[in-house]
């Protein structure tokens, strides 16, 4: 058993839910209890969506329990044909489903239905969420696709590529195909399929014809992309296009399978980022201790921005999905962080108010820890919130999608001009850093928490003058932590007594970056 | 539970034609009280004893409120614990252990049953004696099923306060009579009836659950208790048992509801007829100014109720009576019609009842009917709003104070919402 207040990720039957929520014309017969019904609110509540999923939940209650819940789950299984009438139906079972054992696989077999039925074995108490979408959308894939379709003579066409992975509830997804679409459409390169998200079977039965694939969101379809490999040999472009420099690798790469000169969609100037991220008034991003954490994919690629695009230092990384926990250790290593791998929020708030950070790159809840301690916090992976599906378009992916992380990311930061300010006026009773960031509102206050104490926690510690302390507070709250630890740490070694104003400033010489 | 009904002594309308389905259903389980009561009972916290679906289900309904953390949390089973790799006893009792580790202040704790709990038969009241024998005195450990296979939205919270009545604690037959409010409402909503009951000369109220289980009253044979709420019938069969005695009138929506269900206990405890008029005159003008204000909107509107939080029947008896709104189908999880003789009575004649739900035939019925207002659950609401539907969440209702002469007028106002947004809106 695990202690869990939240969670990063749902059952496995949820990431099914959202493969079946993208697509059109597949239905899903979900064996379960009927508190599972909650998974509808995911979509139609979060990610505003305007049609029910298409997923038929049994609802088998206690009393059904030893005699008709087989029966009950084949009379669902006639409901679903004779009333949506779906091209090809998903079977499977819910945590409390598998637990009576009633083989959805084989009753459905038993049935013959007149549609294709795709029997999910999605194990509730070992797997979750993106797994569960990842492997639905594998035997998607695996069921449907036309397995004699193959890519046209290539000449007198131009390259065409599949787009997998992209699913309902994603982060980000609706926009990041748009603009994914559109800018291998510049290179001359057309999409065949985008899958999941608004493909239906016939879709799925031509992925054959494409010439390559691009797996846009490896959590998802990584699996798909496998067998897609092994069954047509199409290759797969890996590099997921967050940010300037990976979107370039990207081109590159997507260039060379096409067979396109990459370079006019290399050049200069095709992202703001670049520009805005030089340009003088950024110069106050430098260094700025950013925290990253996320699914495996997306925390990887923030890091890499925040780090190489941004300007700013990387004090921590990890990911909450240990599949994708490889790709974070080797990046944590490049940014000399100690990797974190963990679904339980309560290590990564540890984790974020250990590290002293002035940035949060998160999911959902990182934004609430951040809240919490009143540091600046933007949303780079799922599982989102509501506001995390903006009206507005906002890719993260391509180069307009970089535009719009220079945006996102630097907005919740207290303002370069602003910073000197509070640490010029401290006094001033509005204008001070107990007020938070001007821009993030009134409910954003910063932490109260962490004052000076007078007296040392252990006689091993050293004593803070009054001078010295007075001097402490008018530090910035976001690095005064840090700062009087340091110092505290610097005497201690100094083998200093009582902490002056000077000790402080030595401290500060010492430790400067 | 399926009491046989004694005959309503109105129009006797209460034989209202009762459609009993038995489909797909569109609603919470029981766990999902918990989002309330953790937040009523302070001292209290709620262990789920389930898996990663209803640990996602708290935090779906919850809707994610990271500010303090939640005086609730789920220890999800995993495949050891099934395959018997990890004895689940063991395994529970040193998460319970973690647990309190963390939180000191805990003084009550509720185990609660879930459907993969139930499937493995794994005995939760064994777990909470063994448990509690362990952690006493500081730790009392509860226990009930909030599973979806037996448990359908707020019965979670039926299950939990019944779980409650055994530790009461026992008042004998001379002690004097006592009220208990039973059912968890918002504490600005309990201090009105507080003080409202103490205008009319009734002392000696206390509520089920108090803010803090500590604090629980004392039941016996001179105990009598109100529902607060429709949903509680195990609760209320429970202090049957332990001889006290529920008084029946209309749940307390509304101005006809809310004086109906004082009346029942001004009459029990003997409170003069002129007195309690002249008490209760200023609260029921007050929310009548409130209810006028919302009634030119909502009279002669059309609403139907999806079944949800057993609600539905009370609220649609407020809706017609008091604000002339037009029933088609009033649907419910589960008529419970002991405790609803008197609302059934009080419903228009003819009134189109359900009980149980086939979501999807029912879908068809409110398409049919086109009704101005829908009452429904979250995960039904923006579909229907893309066809042109206007509904209401039910949910709200369960969230929100609406109960009682104060709160009628945001009740009604609830409603309104909907149908004043669609007219005011012009994209
Ligand atoms: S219906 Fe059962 S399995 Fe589903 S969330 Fe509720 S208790 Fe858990
Ligand atoms: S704070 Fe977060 S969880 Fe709470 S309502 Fe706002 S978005 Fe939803």
């Amino acid at each position: 058993m695990q202690l869990s207040v939240w969670t990063y990720e749902g059952p496995p039957h949820v990431g099914a839910m959202r493969v079946a929520t993208a697509m059109e014309g597949i239905h899903y017969l979900l064996h379960s209890p009927q508190g599972d019904t909650y998974a509808d609110l995911l979509f139609t509540m979060i990610e505003r969506r305007n049609k029910r999923p298409p997923v038929t939940y049994t609802t088998f209650q206690a009393r059904d329990l030893g005699k008709d819940t087989s029966e009950l789950f084949q009379t669902a299984a006639l409901d679903v044909v004779e009333r949506f009438a779906p091209d090809a139906m998903l079977v499977g079972a819910s945590c409390t489903a598998e637990l009576i054992q009633d083989d959805p696989a084989g009753l459905i077999e038993k049935m013959g239905l007149p549609i294709p039925v795709i029997p999910l074995e999605l194990p509730s108490y070992q797997r979750k969420e993106h797994w569960g979408a990842a492997e639905t959308f594998y035997q998607i894939v695996r069921t449907l696709s036309d397995k004699n379709r193959r890519p046209s003579d290539r000449h007198g066409r131009r390259p065409l590529v599949n787009l997998l992975g992209p699913t309902a509830l994603g982060f980000r997804h609706r926009d990041d195909i748009i603009e994914i679409s559109g800018l291998l459409g510049k290179m001359g390169i057309d999409v065949n399929v985008t899958a999941p998200l608004g493909a239906c079977a016939a879709d799925i039965a031509k992925l054959g014809e494409a010439d390559f694939n691009i797996v846009l969101y490896p959590e998802t379809g990584d699996l798909a992309a496998d067998y897609l490999k092994r069954e047509f040999g199409q290759p797969a472009v890996r590099t997921v296009p967050i940010g300037v420099g990976a979107t370039k690798d990207f081109v590159r790469e997507v260039a060379e399978l096409a067979g396109v000169d990459p370079e006019p969609m290399l050049k200069e100037g095709l992202s703001r980022l670049s520009w805005w991220s030089r340009s003088i008034d950024s110069n106050y991003l430098t260094g700025k201790r950013v925290f990253i954490f996320g699914d495996g994919t997306h925390a990887v690629a923030a890091a890499r921005v925040a780090s190489e695009e941004l300007g700013f230092k990387v004090v921590g990384l990890g990911c909450y999905n240990r599949e994708y926990a490889r790709d974070v250790r080797a990046a944590a290593k490049l940014y000399g962080v100690e990797p974190l791998i963990t679904d339980d929020h309560l290590a990564v708030e540890k984790a974020i108010e250990d590290a002293q950070v002035e940035l949060v790159l998160g999911t959902q809840m990182e934004r609430h820890i951040a809240k919490r301690f009143g540091i600046g916090c933007a949303v780079i992976s799922s599982p989102v919130h509501v506001q995390d599906f903006p009206a507005r378009y906002s890719p993260h992916m391509g180069f307009e999608g970089a535009n719009v992380i220079f945006d996102e990311w630097v907005h919740p930061l207290v303002m370069g001009l602003e910073e000197h300010l509070l640490t010029m006026f401290r006094d001033d009773f509005e204008f001070n850093d107990h007020a938070g960031a001007s821009h993030l509102g009134p409910g954003h206050s910063a932490p109260v928490k962490e004052e000076v104490p007078a007296a040392p926690a252990n006689d091993t510690e050293a004593v803070w003058s009054e001078d010295a302390q007075r001097e402490l507070k008018k530090i910035p709250f976001f690095v005064r932590g840090k700062a009087k630890r340091n110092t505290e740490t610097f005497a201690s070694e100094q083998g200093v007594a009582t902490i002056e104003l000077a000790t402080l400033y030595e401290a500060k010489a010492h430790y400067a970056r | 539970m399926n009491a046989v009904l004694p005959l309503a002594k109105a129009n006797g309308s209460d034989c209202a034609p009762v459609l009993k389905e038995r489909g797909q259903r569109e609603v919470f389980c029981g766990l999902t009280g918990i989002v309330w009561l953790h937040r009523k009972m302070q001292d209290a916290f709620f262990l789920v004893v389930g898996s990663r679906t209803c640990a996602h289900l708290l935090q779906s309904a919850a809707g994610v409120m990271i500010f303090a953390e939640p005086r609730f949390a789920t220890a999800i089973m995993e495949e050891r614990d099934l395959a018997g790799l990890a004895d689940a006893n063991e395994e529970l009792d040193r998460i319970v252990d973690q647990l309190l580790a963390r939180r000191p202040e805990i003084k009550s704790l509720f185990l609660v049953g879930s459907c993969p709990s139930e499937v493995i038969k794994l005995d939760l009241s064994k777990a909470a004696q063994r448990l509690g024998a362990k952690h006493a005195p500081r730790v009392r450990v509860l226990n009930y099923s909030g599973s979806g296979i037996e448990t359908t939205f707020t019965e979670g919270e039926d299950a939990c306060l019944a779980s409650l009545v055994p530790v009461m604690p026992e008042l004998s037959a001379d002690a004097p009579a006592n009220l208990i409010i039973v059912g968890s409402l918002p504490d600005i909503v309990e201090d009105q009836f507080m003080r409202l009951f103490a205008d009319l000369g009734i002392d000696n109220v206390a509520s089920l659950p108090e803010r803090a289980v500590a604090d629980l009253p004392g039941v016996g044979p001179n105990t009598r208790f109100l529902l607060a709420q429709p949903f509680l019938g195990d609760t209320a069969q429970c202090l049957k048992e332990r001889g006290a005695q529920r008084l029946d009138g209309l749940f307390p929506f509304g101005i006809q509801g809310t004086t109906s269900w004082l009346q029942a206990a001004a009459d029990e405890f003997g409170v003069d007829q002129d007195h309690f008029d002249a008490v209760l005159a200023p609260y029921q003008q007050r929310a009548a100014k409130a209810i006028a204000h919302q009634r030119e909107r909502l009279e002669g509107k059309s609403i139907f109720f999806m079944p949800d939080s057993q609600l539905e029947i009370p609220l649609a008896r407020f809706l017609a009576n008091e604000l002339g709104m037009v029933l088609t189908e009033v649907g419910t999880p589960y008529l419970h019609r002991t405790h609803l003789t008197q609302e059934l009575a009080a419903l228009p004649a003819g009134v189109q009842l359900s009980e149980g739900q086939d979501v999807d035939k029912q879908l068809d019925r409110v398409r049919a009917a086109q009704p101005d207002l829908t009452v429904c659950g979250l995960g039904l609401a923006n579909p229907l709003e893309s066809e042109g539907l206007s509904t209401k969440w039910a949910i709200e209702l369960v969230f929100s104070p609406i109960h009682g002469f104060d709160q009628a007028g945001d009740l009604a106002e609830l409603f309104a919402r909907p149908l004043r947004r669609r007219d005011v809106l012009r994209v």
